[in-house]
């Protein structure tokens, strides 16, 4: 174990020698790391170098597409996640994730977020209504959607419509959230606006996200790690990553000389 | 750290109620796929069904009269005597003329709509000949019926006849009285159905043009005529012959536009002024009046034939289609 | 002439037969609709709608019982044909993938989709009419549903091929089965598309005769009992426009204007909804 980055706070996620295969092509090669409970774990890299496919890995999202298939384990609570006979809506229900482009549902607002909430629990119309409210309130988008609730989802921009997307999210209560590349589709203010809701939600939830923005991950991450052509360059908390670089490829990124 | 660790231990466990939603999912996503399963295994059972039905029902013509059905001419029901062939050579005639109509204008249609036409009259002018597309065919029938073959007996006919009448080897095409309905008329009348239908298809495949590769023969000069003829059309020549062989397959199988027009008669005359008949109007015209029996039995055999051709002409066009696009994605 | 000059005039021959062929596009079908309007418009009054088709030799008359029995038999159809053609897109979209079973499906309705519809009455005849006891409205919607399915088919799987995969994912990720996704996600983000299949599906079997004719038959008299034969608008326009009675030639026109304004109109509604729901 002794070779295997060590992070200090207690852990919720371990990934074990994880290696993942687009058909015959080898996205990922043995990656080993800990995510840290109630931080931020970021993970950054040039485009390509597996960073979204090994956050695709925690919720089995892969699953989807034939041919694509993980070796190796990823142990929350104890389960390999990867195990074929775990339940994937299971996993997806804990492990939430809001993707690079806002994806609203084609529904209300309201509906939204009551969508994920009503798959895995059964509550009263007025447990529901505090449920929705808590959650636009989490993802500070309460005060601009109170009064239309019943509109379309799509009907909000594109901030916003993010902002929701993370409401639906946290509203199931899971306990990680992947986040994708979730302002890269942004203006900067909308970006500002939910780099400081990640800020605030890391206190309840563990966070794992991909980002192209070297920049934001040193802002919000408390965890960065390196990725390069499908393996762990380097891992360890975001000030030393990123202030004293073991490896010289990593320097080398994050000072931009590539990538 | 230690609580990670452990990991053989099987799946996660969560709440009852949660692992109960669980097991609910499973069965539902399973009944799910069996039930959109079923209904495309109906999509695909219809068609196996018609070849099966119209080769069952066939059998007793087939059975008397053997392959010889095909290219006997005679259509004598009294004496339960019958042939394929003047329908046959009705609907090849009157969808071969169609074709030699619709084809040209057909490009000329596409052409504009894609190369010259101004941008604000391309989706109005695209619109109006996607609904000359939805024109139902028994429209197409009466209009050629009462106001195009009138016209044309009248004001064409003689003077093809004067003209082209003449003329060694084709003069007899245009022999017999101008009465207006007949194969020339049934096969105009055909063309103007399938020029929309032709020409959507073509719109498409040449819109999948890469513009660079247009933009480049402007940029050495081409004039807009050279662009089309030397690079529009051989880079989407398959796709072009896939949406012609989508309209013969129409045109093959078109019912009452030919019906009411072709004048209904099974005989072959050399004419194309002549009335004639195709598989599809004899079927219109006969199957609700046939005693049962090698009567209706032939008029199966007729409608097998008329499918067996259609699905081989539609077969390849699809084919053709599909290749044609495919270059899209590759580039 | 030199060689530039000839390029120019070939250039301005040939873009001129162009647009000589999209001016007699357009003039073919202004010449069709005038017709339609001048022989049919007349025919449209009260007793159009409101009396039976005529007997041979009577006066006047109208086509009550055809338009019904045709309302009767497209509405049937369309009942039949939206949830069936639904769930088979659903299934080549969702589950089909490369295989072979989806291939040979997806080409059988690229082929039905121009089969020749004379051929599915036919069938339906074989099927329905021989075995079940004679023509009947049911078998007139039978034969219709076989060539709207196809329509409807393909459509639904082509919009459901549109939706981004980023949707389908966010469904899954919050922890939703498969149904829900396709049926709660996918397809109400393609609503339009689909609605639009339908409808174009509609259009293109209310002015299907060919079919009609030896399955749901004819009915002189009124009747909405669909395991009879009936009445119905395509059907009557081609006997009565064979005929040698001049109000039945008159009422076929009334009928032709009917069914063609119809079908126009579902036409372009079916384009308009599918402009503004995708432009959102």
């Amino acid at each position: 174990m002794s070779d295997l980055p060590q992070t200090v706070d207690e852990n919720i996620l371990a990934v074990r020698d994880l290696s993942f295969y687009y058909g015959d092509f080898r996205g990922l090669s043995n990656v080993s790391l800990d995510i840290a409970k109630s931080k931020v774990t970021a993970f950054i890299g040039p485009s390509g170098c597996g960073k979204s496919t090994l956050l695709r890995t925690f919720n089995r999202m892969y699953d989807l597409y034939p041919g694509q298939r993980a070796e190796g384990q990823v142990l929350f609570h104890g389960r390999n996640l990867l195990d074929r006979k775990q339940d994937v809506n299971l996993v997806r229900a804990k492990i939430g994730m809001v993707f690079q482009k806002p994806t609203p549902f084609p529904m209300s607002i309201y509906e939204n977020i009551a969508f994920g909430v009503r798959l895995y629990e059964r509550l009263s119309k007025s447990e529901m209504d505090l449920r929705v409210e808590w959650a636009l309130r989490k993802a500070a988008l309460w005060e601009e959607t109170r009064n239309k609730l019943q509109q379309s989802g799509l009907s909000l921009s594109g901030g916003q419509q993010q902002r929701l997307c993370i409401a639906r999210t946290i509203a199931v209560k899971p306990e990680i959230v992947l986040l994708d590349e979730p302002t890269s589709a942004l203006d900067p203010l909308s970006t500002a606006k939910i780099e400081e809701l990640i800020n605030e939600l890391k206190s309840d939830y563990t966070i794992a996200i991909v980002t192209h923005n070297m920049q934001q991950a040193a802002r919000i991450s408390d965890y960065t790690a390196f990725m390069y052509v499908g393996e762990l360059i380097e891992f360890g908390r975001t000030n030393e990553v990123f202030v004293k670089p073991r490896c010289q490829q990593t320097e080398d990124y994050i000072t931009g000389r590539f990538g | 750290m230690s609580a990670v660790m452990n990991g053989n231990a099987g799946p996660i466990e969560f709440q009852a109620r949660q692992a109960r939603r669980v097991s609910e999912f499973k069965w539902q996503d399973t009944v799910f796929h069996r039930v959109t399963l079923l209904f495309a295994l109906i999509v695909l059972a219809a068609l196996a069904g018609i070849l099966i039905a119209l080769a069952v029902e066939a059998r007793p013509a087939f059975g008397q009269f053997g392959m010889a059905f095909l290219w006997s001419s005679v259509w004598n029901a009294p004496e339960e005597n019958f042939g394929a062939l003047s329908a046959i050579y009705g609907t090849v005639v009157t969808s071969f003329i169609a074709l030699v109509i619709a084809v040209p204008v057909s490009f000329g249609i596409a052409l504009f709509l894609t190369e010259t036409c101004p941008a604000w009259m391309r989706r109005p002018l695209g619109t109006a000949i996607e609904l000359l597309a939805g024109v139902p065919s028994i429209i197409y029938g009466i209009w050629g019926l009462f106001v195009f073959a009138p016209l044309f007996a009248k004001h064409v006919q003689p003077h093809l006849q004067a003209v082209l009448g003449g003329v060694p080897g084709i003069g007899r095409w245009f022999a017999g009285p101008p009465i207006g309905v007949g194969i020339l008329t049934a096969g105009l009348v055909l063309s103007l159905m399938v020029i929309p239908f032709v020409a959507s298809v073509m719109r498409d495949v040449f819109e999948t043009v890469p513009p660079q590769l247009k933009e480049s023969a402007y940029g050495i000069g081409c004039t807009t005529w050279e662009v089309v003829t030397c690079v529009v059309l051989p880079y989407t020549r398959v796709g072009v012959i896939g949406g012609i062989m989508l309209g013969l397959g129409r045109a093959l199988g078109e019912t009452m536009a030919v019906t009411f027009v072709i004048g209904n008669a099974n005989r072959i005359v050399g004419s194309l002024f002549a009335p004639g008949t195709s598989i599809a109007s004899t079927l219109a015209n006969e199957f609700g009046e046939a005693s049962p029996g090698l009567y209706i039995s032939a008029l199966f055999a007729l409608g097998l034939i008329l499918f067996v051709i259609t699905f081989i002409v539609l077969a390849i066009s699809r084919w053709l289609i599909r290749r044609g696009n495919a270059k899209r994605g590759t580039q | 002439m030199n060689l530039y000059s000839r390029r120019v005039l070939t250039n301005r021959i040939g873009v001129g037969l162009s647009m000589a062929a999209m001016l007699f596009g357009l003039l073919a079908l202004l010449w069709i609709l005038w017709t339609l309007i001048y022989n049919g418009f007349s025919a449209l009054n009260w007793d159009f709608f409101t009396r039976d088709t005529p007997a041979p030799g009577s006066e006047g008359g109208g086509l009550r019982n055809a338009i019904v029995g045709s309302l009767l038999i497209v509405g049937v159809t369309s009942a039949v044909s939206t949830p069936v053609g639904i769930l088979a897109g659903v299934y080549l979209a969702e589950f089909g993938g490369r295989s072979r079973f989806a291939a040979a499906t997806r080409f059988v309705t690229d082929i039905m989709l121009s089969a020749p519809s004379i051929v599915v009455g036919l069938f339906v005849y074989a099927l329905a009419v021989v075995t079940c006891g004679g023509f009947s409205g049911w078998a007139g919607s039978l034969a219709l549903s076989l060539i709207a399915i196809p329509v409807v088919v393909r459509t639904t799987e082509n919009m459901l091929l549109l939706v981004p995969g980023s949707l389908r994912e966010a469904a899954f990720a919050v922890g939703a089965p498969h149904w829900q996704v396709s049926l709660k996600v996918t397809l109400p983000a393609v609503k339009a598309g689909v609605v639009t299949g339908i409808l174009l599906a509609i259009a293109r079997i209310t002015g299907e005769t060919a079919p009609l004719l030896f399955t749901a038959l004819n009915n002189q008299f009124f009747s909405i009992d669909m395991s009879q034969p009936m009445g119905n608008l395509p059907v009557v326009i081609f006997q009565f426009a064979m005929s040698p009675y001049d109000n039945w030639v008159s009422l076929a026109w009334g009928g032709a204007l009917l069914i063609a304004l119809m079908v126009l109109t579902i036409n372009v509604l079916a384009r308009v909804l599918f402009r503004k729901r995708s432009s959102e």
